[in-house]
């Protein structure tokens, strides 16, 4: 009986980790649908990239508000986060605050947990108004469905509630530690469960270890709940945003890539003569109808997404009422990369549910609204691309399918013929040097 | 004023001699009303300063932008090529555009296509041209005068052009001021992605309103850009507003040539 807590603990420790490397290796196979794209150069820029954006999160700051709420529930997540090492060791070895030993520098630790705890719990909440009180638009727009909002609100209060747990496991501690109770040794500083102390006033030490132990459980099951919560929320971006960010475009924006099957194509058509490159495998789709044409950056993007709707804010469709919204394009990556999962889980690898990225999730009118300004790439606080996305579709809708928009056609058809895309002939291109001023 | 005399490469080549620098004019250059004048102007400016420039003329095709934004790849590269084959041909090493299209196009996307040069926007030309002495700029014209710059997505955030423009403004002697929106996040005008060519889509306003109400919104008595279609969209946007008395829509280089008496 007596090792009953330590048995439990490592059982759940096992499920966990079994349980979320699981998920996270069903993800990593979606993500790897996609084409192939090499984003293995420059490593130097890279892991810069990646410190100053993910780590340093300097795009979150330029909505300073939001973006310092942000860096506080972060920072107070990882660093909170260092406790788990010692509740692991406690909580398998039936230790209490082994890391005691450390003497002043534990106290220093636990004062810094509990000022950081108390942070998070004031920031969550903030942001839980923001969303549910003032509505701030962004949270509110027509993607924002019942399930992502919520998402947001569930992980919000999971954290009030952790960190709740956090602080009341200190207090009833601190008065155990107080009254001499056995294995209760004297650690730690606490500034701030100090407050909550008076709370627990005359009650039992036997109610007390109970709530200490309460506290305790739930917060490591909690986190434990947590860890395999996030493959299925937007939070997955906590871990996806560094590798994400890692493997971000570094081009200047407005270069968009070149398909270089069109390339060899349009090579030939231009010298009969040339020798065509040995084709490899079935022919390519131009563009993408479905998420296995997208690369694998843009489904990861999709992953990394964190729903905040800073590109639709910045998203002139979106703002003048379009139903282009590229925070959408990015959920709905994420969703068709889910169900095609699912799919190959279900039903094997060949399986076609008869649907497509494309028109059943992201419809031409959404994709004809863009205007390729680049905003809500340069916006995006983990430097997802929707645009390359938008462009991969259209590249469908026009080159597989002739689906453009008629005037584009139009404007296709002047190229070809003369040259510009109105319909003036080439020959007065140079009209405009003998006009008068 | 003398007449215009806009040399091509064509011309150059037969009688031997190379440009400093290719003016590449765009086709919203050569055949929209307004952006003709515009590439009057600059090319008044280069004759001015003695650039020794030179343009394809005849031989000059779409870059391809509009085909490619709108998704379609096989138009797009056909342009490239064929353009990219004339541009080598004549050994063309310098390019100045006043289209950011153009720009973004023959500077970003060319390259991996076999066409290799040098591209500037316009604005960074005359920058040049100014700090160099090649061109002057009296003071006095612009005194007092509100200008606020429309910064082009394809310049801005799709290049990180910022400065030039706006130290072209700083040069008029002029106040200058910034749209509440500007650099990375300055609104787009509407046109791009191949949007010039089509109605919008539903929606509640249109964004060319959207971005002039930007503009107006610090009352300026004239708003600078350094696009063809932004001058478009933004004049519209102005006379939609009934403000096209008080607000004129200039390019750069029209700004800059009245500073210099042109
Ligand atoms: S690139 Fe397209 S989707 Fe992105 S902000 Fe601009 S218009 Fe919106
Ligand atoms: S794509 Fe980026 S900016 Fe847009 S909602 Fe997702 S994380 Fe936010």
């Amino acid at each position: 009986m007596q090792y009953l807590p330590n048995v439990l603990f490592a059982v759940l420790l096992a499920v966990t980790a079994v349980l979320f490397a699981k998920q996270a290796s069903k993800i990593r196979r979606n993500i790897l649908l996609g084409r192939d794209l090499d984003r293995s150069d420059n490593p130097k820029l890279r892991w810069k990239t990646m410190f100053m954006v993910a780590l340093g999160q300097s795009k979150m700051v330029k909505r300073p508000v939001a973006g310092l709420l942000h860096i506080v529930v972060y920072a107070g997540f990882v660093i909170i986060n260092i406790e788990v090492i010692e509740i692991l060791i406690d909580g398998l070895f039936s230790t209490h605050r082994v890391l005691l030993f450390m003497g002043a520098f534990y106290d220093f630790l636990i004062g810094s947990f509990e000022i950081l705890a108390i942070l998070v719990l004031v920031a969550c909440l903030i942001f839980l108004i923001r969303r549910n009180v003032l509505k701030i638009k962004r949270f509110w727009s027509r993607e924002m469905t019942s399930w992502p909002r919520s998402d947001a609100n569930l992980i919000l209060i999971t954290e009030v509630l952790l960190m709740s747990a956090f602080l009341l496991m200190n207090a009833s501690d601190s008065i155990l530690q107080e009254r001499m109770v056995e294995h209760f040794s004297k650690a730690g500083a606490f500034p701030i469960s100090s407050f909550f102390v008076p709370l627990f006033d005359g009650m039992s030490t036997d109610s007390l270890i109970f709530m200490e132990r309460f506290c305790w459980w739930f917060h490591i099951v909690g986190i434990f709940a947590f860890i395999n919560y996030l493959p299925i929320s937007k939070h997955f971006h906590i871990i996806l945003a560094f590798p994400n960010v890692y493997y971000s475009n570094l081009e200047k924006l407005g270069r968009f890539s070149n398909i270089g099957a069109v390339t060899n194509e349009v090579k030939l058509m231009m010298d009969p003569t040339a020798t065509p490159p040995p084709a490899d495998g079935a022919p390519q789709t131009f563009g993408a109808k479905d998420i296995q044409d997208l690369t694998w950056k843009s489904i990861m993007d999709g992953y990394t997404c964190t729903e905040c709707g800073r590109c639709s804010a910045v998203c002139p469709a979106n703002q003048t009422g379009k139903l282009l919204s590229p925070r959408k394009i990015m959920m709905d990556v994420r969703d068709r990369a889910e169900e095609v999962g699912k799919n190959i889980d279900k039903h094997g690898k060949d399986f076609n549910d008869g649907k497509m990225l494309v028109n059943d999730y992201i419809t031409a009118e959404e994709l004809w609204a863009c205007t390729t300004c680049n905003a809500c790439t340069d916006a995006c606080p983990v430097n997802n691309d929707p645009l390359a996305v938008i462009v991969e579709l259209r590249r469908y809708l026009v080159m597989e399918k002739s689906e453009a928009p008629k005037e584009l056609n139009n404007m296709f058809t002047n190229i070809e013929n003369n040259g510009a895309p109105w319909q003036f002939p080439m020959s007065d291109r140079l009209n405009w040097a003998k006009e008068e001023q | 004023m003398s007449q215009l005399v806009v040399p091509t490469m064509a011309e150059m080549t037969a009688k031997g001699e190379t440009p400093e620098v290719l003016f590449w004019v765009g086709c919203s250059g050569s055949f929209d009303d307004r952006a003709k004048k515009i590439t009057r102007t600059m090319a008044q400016l280069l004759t001015k300063a003695k650039v020794k420039f030179a343009v394809l003329g005849t031989e000059e095709a779409c870059t391809g932008d509009p085909a490619k934004r709108a998704g379609n790849e096989f138009l797009f590269q056909m342009q490239a090529f064929t353009n990219i084959q004339v541009l080598n041909a004549y050994n063309v090493k310098k390019v100045v555009t006043t289209c950011p299209h153009c720009f973004n196009t023959l500077k970003n996307e060319y390259p991996e296509l076999g066409g290799n040069y040098e591209v500037m926007h316009h604005t960074e030309l005359l920058q040049i041209l100014l700090n160099d002495g090649r061109l002057s700029v009296a003071g006095g014209k612009f005194k007092g005068k509100k200008i606020t710059y429309h910064d082009a997505c394809y310049l801005g955030r799709a290049n990180d052009v910022y400065e030039a423009p706006r130290d072209l403004i700083a040069k008029l002697d002029s106040e200058f001021v910034e749209m509440k929106r500007s650099r990375a996040k300055g609104l787009c005008c509407g046109a791009g992605g191949a949007q010039m060519w089509k109605e919008p889509e539903k929606g509640n306003k249109d964004i060319n309103i959207e971005r002039t109400e930007d503009a107006l919104e610090v009352s300026p008595d004239i708003i600078a850009t350094g696009c063809p279609y932004c001058n478009t969209m933004l004049t519209d946007g102005v006379k939609n507003k009934n403000k096209e008395g008080q607000v004129k829509v200039f390019d750069l280089a029209e700004l800059v040539a009245q500073a210099s008496d042109l």
